[in-house]
């Protein structure tokens, strides 16, 4: 309650949470709101001449290539951008948490080995492991999933390895290892409460990265799949069409940048009140 | 200094082995069979188990690996499914176009992120530091690709003031290199203003201001050099994020470098070429990190003094 408040306090916080619950009520009520089937082909959503209709009363946003209604497409996009946010992102911060407290826990080859492993992957673009895994795999939703948050858990690992380690030199665990606490309630009880802002904050920030990199990967052809609507797909469809119908393009544009923006904005918010000491910090 | 340096390099070193493991690792143990793709989808059983022998898929793991680390110090990257010809050659044709993307990229996204930076500093809480801040945070938010067609739909279909796409001439490096720069921009004014704002509160400024130096020299001659050092950290971190982003700019404006190999590749799941394109950013990223490591004592005297 605390933390709601205070972020409604923020101008650009209190737009981001409008936004995203914009977002999250149209994923939920796609089914209720959508005027036409994301996925029929209309005879009259196209002109005479086969081209897609601009926005107009009859189609609020236009229509697609293939005489789809863009709004009921972009409604339905927005299932497949949360759901690929969600779980793509909950595995990588589950991820990155196990390998960054183990990590920083642990002293030692395990420790050291597995820290080694992070920054080795820091060595590759994320774009492009993203896109050799996606190639690799034949990409369905959950893959894509799969693929994002198997690219997307290093920076966290690394975050909470650098929290973990200035835990585990201060006092009151040294008290709970004196007092004959084990290695697992030290771990669960006491190191893991403290990183759960942590936590938070890039679980929040981590869904516009997700959101992004998930419209890239569709964009080139290697995300979801049409005809399964998703904001990348959308752009990726009509992008040789885009002179003629900008805004097939440029709308689903909007949407994404919108998103990402207020999933940032909330994120950041987030952490100014959970960690005041990083306030203010670029 | 000479020992950190050695250690930097054998670290370098051991980064590169494990990038070469893990590039060897997901072309081999996952699901897809190199052997299959290059015989095509009619070949007989036969074709395929002959291509295998000739490519030495069929030997242990181990000894595969052992004969890849070989290939690959002799700039052996593997042969393309599709195009049939040495990967290594195909990359090294198509690296200088991606060499003068990036640094045009590199250029646009500093020069902005310095000036931006500056004029916020100086005038913190005006309507340029404000527009900074927001600015940061649209950039990192904006999907490349995007940006890349709206700056294509505006400045070369619409205004026709630069080629739609190609390479050879300054204007066609124009839009490309915009994009690629623009979006990360804010973030470094962001960096540059906070370096500059830490700097201009220090005593040293105070007595260079009280000695009457006028404040154009304070903000060039003593407060910039010090705000370069983090921007210069930044680059080298940043290659990744900059082989990434060249990819999409390269797919969009059909610039044929290395980015553009790759997206064709992906087309046609042509991995040995993706592959090698990772391995080539990998390298990339290993080397900018370490020469921005390596740089910053030479401009930081406290560095080299630790």
């Amino acid at each position: 309650m605390r933390i709601l408040k205070n972020m409604i306090r923020q101008p650009s916080a209190l737009f981001g949470l409008a936004i995203v619950a914009l977002v999250i009520f149209m994923a939920v009520a796609a089914p209720l709101i959508a005027p036409y089937n994301p996925d029929e082909q209309m005879f009259d959503g196209l002109t005479l001449e086969g081209a897609p209709l601009p926005p107009s009363a009859q189609f609020l946003l236009g229509t697609d290539t293939l005489g789809r209604d863009l709004f009921s497409r972009l409604l339905y996009g927005a299932r497949t951008s949360l759901i690929i946010g969600l779980v793509a992102n909950g595995i990588a911060v589950t991820i990155g948490l196990m390998i960054g407290i183990l990590s920083g826990y642990m002293r030692g080859l395990v420790g050291n080995a597995l820290m080694r492993f992070t920054d080795l992957m820091m060595a590759f673009p994320a774009l492009l492991l993203a896109i050799v895994l996606a190639a690799l795999l034949r990409p369905s939703l959950w893959i894509v999933a799969m693929v994002i948050a198997l690219v997307n858990w290093v920076q966290v690992a690394r975050i909470v390895y650098t929290e973990t380690r200035g835990l585990v030199e201060r006092d009151f665990i040294l008290a709970e290892r004196s007092l004959g606490a084990g290695h697992l309630r030290i771990l669960f009880h006491h190191i893991l409460p403290h990183l759960m802002p942590t936590a938070i904050v890039w679980g929040t920030l981590g869904i516009a990265t997700t959101v992004l990199l998930e419209a890239t990967l569709s964009f080139l052809g290697i995300g979801v799949q049409p005809p399964t609507p998703s904001w990348g797909n959308i752009i990726f469809e009509s992008q040789s069409y885009f002179q003629a119908a900008p805004w097939l393009v440029f709308i689903p544009g909007a949407v994404i940048l919108l998103t990402a923006l207020s999933f940032n904005l909330v994120g950041d918010a987030l952490r100014d009140i959970l960690d005041p000491t990083q306030r203010g910090r670029g | 200094m000479i020992f950190l340096i050695l250690r930097r390099l054998v670290q370098t070193a051991l980064i590169l082995f494990g990038v070469a493991a893990i590039t060897f690792l997901l072309l081999y143990a996952l699901p897809a069979d190199p052997a299959r793709m290059i015989a095509g989808r009619s070949a007989t059983a036969q074709t395929v188990a002959n291509i295998r022998h000739e490519l030495g898929l069929d030997q242990p793991l181990l000894s595969q690996f052992w004969n890849y680390l070989v290939g690959l110090t002799e700039g052996n990257l593997g042969r393309s499914y599709a195009q049939k010809t040495d990967v290594g050659a195909l990359i090294a044709a198509r690296l200088p176009a991606t060499l003068i993307l990036m640094a045009a990229g590199i250029f646009v996204e500093v020069a902005l992120g310095l000036i931006l930076g500056v004029i916020a500093a100086v005038r913190r809480g005006g309507p340029v530091d404000r527009l900074v801040m927001m600015a940061s945070f649209v950039g990192v938010s904006a999907p490349q690709f995007v940006a890349a067609l709206l700056l294509l739909y505006v400045f070369a279909v619409t205004l026709a003031w630069f080629p739609m796409s190609g390479f050879g001439t300054f204007a066609h490096v124009v839009l490309p290199a915009t994009t690629l720069g623009i979006l990360g921009a804010g973030w470094y004014a962001r960096m540059v203003r906070s370096a500059m704002i830490d700097v201009l509160n220090q005593d040293y400024v105070r007595t260079a201001r009280a000695k009457g130096l006028s404040s154009v020299r304070i903000v060039f001659r003593h407060a910039l050099p010090n705000a370069l050092l983090p921007v210069i950290a930044m680059i080298g971190i940043d290659i990744g994020q900059f082989m990434s982003g060249v990819v999409v700019v390269e797919a969009v404006y059909g610039w044929p470098g290395i980015g553009q190999l790759a997206w064709q590749a992906i087309q046609q799941v042509d991995i040995p070429i993706i592959m090698g394109v990772t391995l080539v950013s990998a390298l990339a990223i290993v080397i900018g990190n370490l020469v921005a490591d390596l740089i910053a004592p030479l401009i930081d005297p406290r560095i080299r003094a630790r």
